[in-house]
């Protein structure tokens, strides 16, 4: 039987969710366009007035922000409170372009707190758990999001940050850890970890995983779930709209219930903004409904994904969004080809190959060139250079069924490709360089 | 009469050789043969040493993807066309060469390692052709 950290909220009729949502959405827009002059001129160049957003379905009158918006308006563009108001900034890597920084007062940060609640009660949390976060702390969204959600659970909380995985598994075993929450790469390279240190899951008392910020697969999904015994949680969110919690995984793990009552999610297509029905797959787009500080109002986040209100075996009726298929930022078009690394991915686990892979888009001679570096596995080792060959032969074809466009695959040595314990690197696209 | 050999994945960058030469060396190990196939990417460094099993837990324990396999060692009159005599009695024989190496030449015979698909159908067929094969015990006191 599904345990909710906010029955109230996390079971309620559609119709009453819309309601709450609307009376929201009024406030925020009269909030935004009082407080932050970033919007409101975009609003004015459109024409709209707050008063005429009455209800969730005027949302599609209002203007889109997009990520250049942020960079435009960085740093306090789009406050929408006074700084003193503010109690915390969180912000991304700035991996791509200028960085998000945003801000919270003490309310957004509670309400964060409590999405993130909502997740792990979800992912089965109790206060009778220990709860480890082996996300990153500091900057980065992901530690301290879940370290409040712990805490608001009444967990045990082991606030570990992520790196120095013996010590992790250490504390893990002495503490009777039963909930872990960190990116999927660093999980994976836990359970590594784990079996190289010669132990089992028998030997840790972990049952369940949240894990976010980063893409990953089912296949990755499963070897996780094998390599710690434990059930592998989704979580979504972005910095922008306050780090993870923005969605979770329940039990049925077939995508992540939104917590509508705080965003307000919308498909559109990413070409012409046009709003999408339910089931369409296209680029997510969110509004904050209570945000003090950071309110963005229809921020596409550019990963594409599909909604669905089917009815959940869970009993949450907080609509679904399916894991985002690829961001628009990651998506790579190679000889005039959508390639997504998620794809890869998918491919190599299914050939038997580790997650540890680096993906390297050049061009030659005016022709986009594609090569996957792949760690070999100590199986799959040869000794003769003709069986080693055969299997990079086999895998870029089995790459090249799956994309369309033929890869060079370089099988490499174990761990020479670098590891993360935060987001992984898995893309280089040198093609920039000679623009 | 097969003898051990351990094959070692290397990547094709510069400084990797000299590493695990360096790792083999700081543990004493005396490398009786070796040959190194390579690719663009990657090299495949074959070994025969005493102690197999020691040095592949040496390797394995600093990283290093290793395998060992079982090859022949044929010893034959130190002549052109030693190897010809060899190659053409596995040929008849039906057995695929992977790959040959010198060992040692000594006493005028030449001990060339040779890595085939089957063992023992290649050894019955040097046999067959007057060729010997050596053992691991006789290469170690060359
Ligand atoms: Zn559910």
């Amino acid at each position: 039987m599904s345990n909710y950290y906010q029955p109230e909220i996390e079971t309620a009729s559609v119709e009453e969710i819309k309601a709450l949502q609307s009376e929201k959405l009024v406030k925020q827009v009269k909030h935004v366009y009082e407080n932050v002059k970033y919007y409101r001129d975009l609003m004015d160049e459109k024409g709209v007035k707050p008063e005429d957003i009455k209800s969730v379905d005027d949302l599609h009158k209002l203007p889109f922000l997009t990520k250049a918006d942020l960079r435009d308006a960085y740093p306090y563009g789009l406050l929408g409170t006074d700084l003193k108001n503010c109690v915390r900034i969180q912000s991304t890597s700035g991996t791509t372009g200028r960085r998000v920084v945003a801000f919270y007062t003490q309310k957004d940060v509670d309400l964060w707190e409590e999405c993130c609640a909502r997740a792990i009660v979800a992912a089965g949390g109790t206060n009778g758990d220990v709860c480890q976060v082996a996300y990153g702390y500091g900057l980065f969204t992901g530690g301290p999001g879940l370290n409040g959600g712990s805490h608001k659970v009444g967990c045990l909380t082991l606030p570990m940050s992520s790196g120095n995985t013996e010590r992790q598994i250490q504390f893990m075993r002495d503490l009777h850890s039963t909930i872990i929450c960190c990116t999927p790469s660093y999980a994976a390279y836990i359970g590594e970890t784990l079996k190289e240190m010669g132990l089992t899951p028998d030997d840790i008392d972990l049952k369940a995983g949240i894990f976010g910020a980063e893409p990953w697969t089912e296949e990755m999904r499963r070897d996780i779930e094998k390599s710690l015994g434990i059930k592998a949680y989704d979580i979504y969110g972005l910095t922008e709209t306050s780090g993870p919690g923005v969605s979770f995984e329940c039990e049925e793990q077939t995508g992540m219930h939104i917590n509508e009552d705080h965003f307000l999610a919308e498909i559109i297509d990413p070409e012409t903004g046009e709003v999408l029905p339910e089931g369409s797959k296209g680029e997510l787009v969110f509004t904050s409904l209570d945000k003090e500080a950071f309110p963005l109002l229809r921020y596409r986040t550019r990963d594409i994904c599909v909604l669905s209100r089917k009815k959940c075996s869970c009993g949450r009726t907080l609509i679904k969004m399916s894991k985002p298929m690829g961001r628009s930022d990651d998506m790579l078009i190679i000889r005039g080809v959508n390639v997504f690394p998620s794809q890869i991915e998918t491919v190599l686990l299914k050939e038997g190959y580790t997650s540890n892979y680096l993906i390297e888009v050049d061009r030659e001679h005016n022709t986009d060139t594609l090569d996957v570096y792949v760690e070999l596995t100590s199986e799959q080792f040869s000794d003769t250079v003709k069986e080693i060959s055969a299997k990079e032969k086999a895998l870029a074809n089995a790459i090249k069924i799956m994309l369309g466009i033929n890869p060079k695959v370089h099988l490499v040595a174990p761990k020479t490709i670098t590891r993360s314990e935060g987001k992984a690197v898995r893309v280089i696209d040198k093609r920039k360089l000679h623009d | 009469m097969a003898v051990k050999q351990i094959s070692v994945f290397i990547q094709n960058k510069k400084g990797r050789l000299a590493k695990v030469s360096r790792l083999l060396a700081d543990n004493g190990v005396y490398i009786r043969a070796l040959s190194i196939a390579d690719t663009q990417d990657f090299g495949i460094l074959r070994l025969i040493c005493e102690d197999v099993d020691k040095v592949n837990s040496i390797l394995k324990e600093a990283g290093y993807l290793t395998t060992k396999t079982d090859v022949l060692v044929a010893a034959v009159k130190d002549d052109p066309g030693a190897l010809a005599i060899i190659a053409e009695a596995l040929r008849d024989a039906d057995v695929s060469i992977e790959y040959v190496y010198e060992l040692a030449t000594v006493d005028n015979i030449v001990y060339l390692v040779v890595r085939v698909d089957d063992n023992q159908v290649a050894a019955a067929a040097l046999a067959g052709a007057g060729i010997r094969t050596a053992s691991e015990e006789e290469i170690f006191k060359l």
